[in-house]
């Protein structure tokens, strides 16, 4: 018996086309290309992070909350203008990726993320981990969320959150 | 390495405020270990009360919420008869945590090390192996088990805000904190209170940092550029200070002078500078919901918890002391019971303004930690806080006064007598 290799040979270039968009969100944050972040969602994406905690007990309190491009390019014109902090950089490894399925056009993924952050002094931390849940979908022939959900495993955020996860 | 010798540090170990100016003080007061474990003591074991939960967080007999009170970490527990108790979260025996979750239901408390089992109340009910086995071992014939319940604090509450102290001389709550700032808490929490979510923010810095940041209302437009750069611009903002008459509490609001019946309802918001401008407005937008005109009210209860109104964001931060130069500042994020799904919404959209990452306030959680990096150095010398005089009189119209920090430490120092 010949197994078909087409179902699998689709499932991995998505998967391929999933991660490497994963690995090109990861690096506009942390090779400081804030202003290009709002692009990797639609206009009226949306971007959460919250905590397991919340999660698990269904309270719909998030850290960050953009409704849409507008407020994600809010954010990061308040970081880059208004906000004071130390100045510090992160460096996003994302790994356990799955596609959750696909239907109407729209890709559920999941993965695990470390956020490593590096102080202008010089120290590095684990500053976040958690897990991200989200639906994309095809836009002008590339990858958009449509949704991302940050979830930290730590109801604890050392001194502040500025920079996206 | 640790001579294994301890020192029960309950005095201020020679520690004297430098002279009689509330407007000055000595670093040392942020660094010094000494000065913390006195402070567990004097203050957080003290006259004072500290918030411990919200009614709403454990409605059912059975209910609990772990939570501390400085160092000490307390249970705060529903009973079948529906009343509220708080001990502290430690068995009797060994002293080990009875609860180990953050929150949960139970029939009653058991300490899981020996199995020495409570009521709701705190009040030891059981002891596994009490008569021993087969006529062998068991209690001392001596043990008295009416003596060996859990430590009870004094519990009270305050519009669904459960309060306790330790000390039996904390005078009642609303005359703790005065007529007229118990009236900003019946303002903000009018009716039934819904939790919409925690989290807690990590500062390295002594817990009175965060205490003073509160209180200082002089640092807010200077620190906070959010409000400047894409500020809401509204007509005849105004304002005020409010301090108990003995120094310890503050109300710092800020407020319309008048409402036209065409701004009743949703706000509008615009920028000061038209290239700063907000794409998305949204999260500024205030739905006027308290009987007033009031846009903020950050409101402190000595020694560590803030009432926070800003616009449609309530919530109740509690300042948890994790040692000398740490400290874990608590957000409990509330709605009303009541609210519509749009009005949960929009506090949703507000809340991005405050916690961890809130665009006007997230620089509340570096600037603490960049005293106490600074001040390790010299803990003799001392701050200066002389903006709106030395004294701790209110202001009117003006926020720009350290009178509600030199409240503080009026406070610290009557508590801690030095």
């Amino acid at each position: 018996m010949r197994l078909d290799s087409a179902p699998i040979d689709r499932d991995l270039a998505l998967r391929l086309r999933v991660e490497d968009f994963y690995a090109e969100y990861a690096q506009t944050i942390d090779d400081d290309r804030l202003e290009d972040w709002p692009g990797l969602f639609t206009e009226h994406g949306t971007y959460r992070v919250t905590t397991r905690e919340n999660l698990d007990s269904g309270l719909p309190l998030a850290l960050i909350y953009c409704d849409g491009r507008s407020m994600m390019e809010d954010r990061i014109s308040a970081l880059r203008t208004a906000n004071i902090y130390e100045p510090h950089v992160y460096c996003h490894s994302t790994s356990a990726l799955r596609v959750l399925g696909t239907s109407g056009g729209e890709i559920r993924t999941r993965a695990n993320f470390t956020v490593l952050r590096t102080m202008s002094e010089g120290d590095t931390a684990i500053f976040a981990c958690g897990r991200y849940f989200d639906q994309l979908v095809e836009e002008d022939g590339r990858l958009r969320f449509r949704a991302r959900l940050a979830v930290l495993d730590s109801r604890q955020v050392d001194t502040l959150l500025v920079i996206p996860i | 390495m640790s001579t294994g010798m301890v020192t029960a540090s309950t005095s201020t170990a020679g520690f004297t405020w430098p002279d009689d100016d509330l407007s000055r003080a000595p670093y040392r007061v942020y660094t010094d270990p000494g000065l913390y474990a006195t402070e567990q003591e004097r203050i957080f074991r003290g006259p004072t009360w500290s918030f411990l939960a919200l009614e709403c967080e454990i409605p059912k007999p059975g209910d609990y919420k772990t939570t501390y009170v400085g160092d000490a970490p307390v249970v705060v527990a529903r009973a079948r008869d529906g009343s509220i108790h708080a001990m502290v979260n430690r068995c009797a025996h060994k002293g080990a945590l009875v609860c180990y979750k953050r929150h949960g239901n139970v029939r009653e408390f058991i300490c899981v090390y020996h199995n020495w089992t409570y009521d709701l109340a705190g009040n030891l009910t059981g002891i596994a192996f009490r008569k021993g086995v087969g006529g062998k071992g068991g209690l001392a014939a001596d043990f008295q088990q009416e003596r060996h319940g859990l430590k009870k604090l004094r519990v009270e509450i305050y519009r669904g805000l459960i309060f306790g102290t330790f000390s039996d001389e904390t005078p009642p709550f609303a005359a703790y904190i005065g007529a007229e700032l118990a009236a900003n808490i019946d303002r903000v929490f009018p009716k039934p209170l819904r939790v919409l979510g925690y989290h807690s923010q990590i500062l390295s810095n002594n817990w009175k940092l965060y205490a003073e940041n509160n209180k200082d209302s002089y640092h807010a437009s200077l620190l906070h550029v959010f409000h400047n750069t894409f500020g809401v611009v509204r007509p005849n903002m105004g304002g005020g200070v409010k301090i108990s008459n003995n120094g310890w509490h503050h109300l710092s609001y800020t407020q319309r002078a008048s409402l036209g019946d065409d701004e009743v309802g949703r706000e509008k918001v615009r920028s000061l500078q038209e290239q700063y401008r907000l794409k998305d407005p949204r999260m500024m937008e205030h739905k006027l919901e308290l009987g007033d005109n009031v846009t903020n009210a950050i409101q402190t209860v000595f020694p560590s918890l803030v009432v926070q109104q800003i616009l449609n964001a309530l919530a109740v931060r509690q300042i948890q002391p994790k040692g000398v130069d740490r400290t874990e500042l608590v957000w409990t994020v509330l709605g009303f019971e009541d609210d519509d799904e749009e009005m949960k919404e929009l506090r949703l959209k507000v809340n991005n303004l405050v916690g961890p990452a809130g665009l006007i306030s997230m620089e509340d959680g570096c600037v603490g930690g960049w005293v106490q990096r600074a001040a390790k150095a010299d803990p003799d010398a001392t701050t200066v806080m002389p903006m709106g005089g030395r004294n701790v009189e209110a202001s009117q119209g003006s926020r720009i006064t350290e009178a509600a920090v030199r409240g503080f430490w009026k406070g610290w120092r009557e508590c801690m007598g030095c």
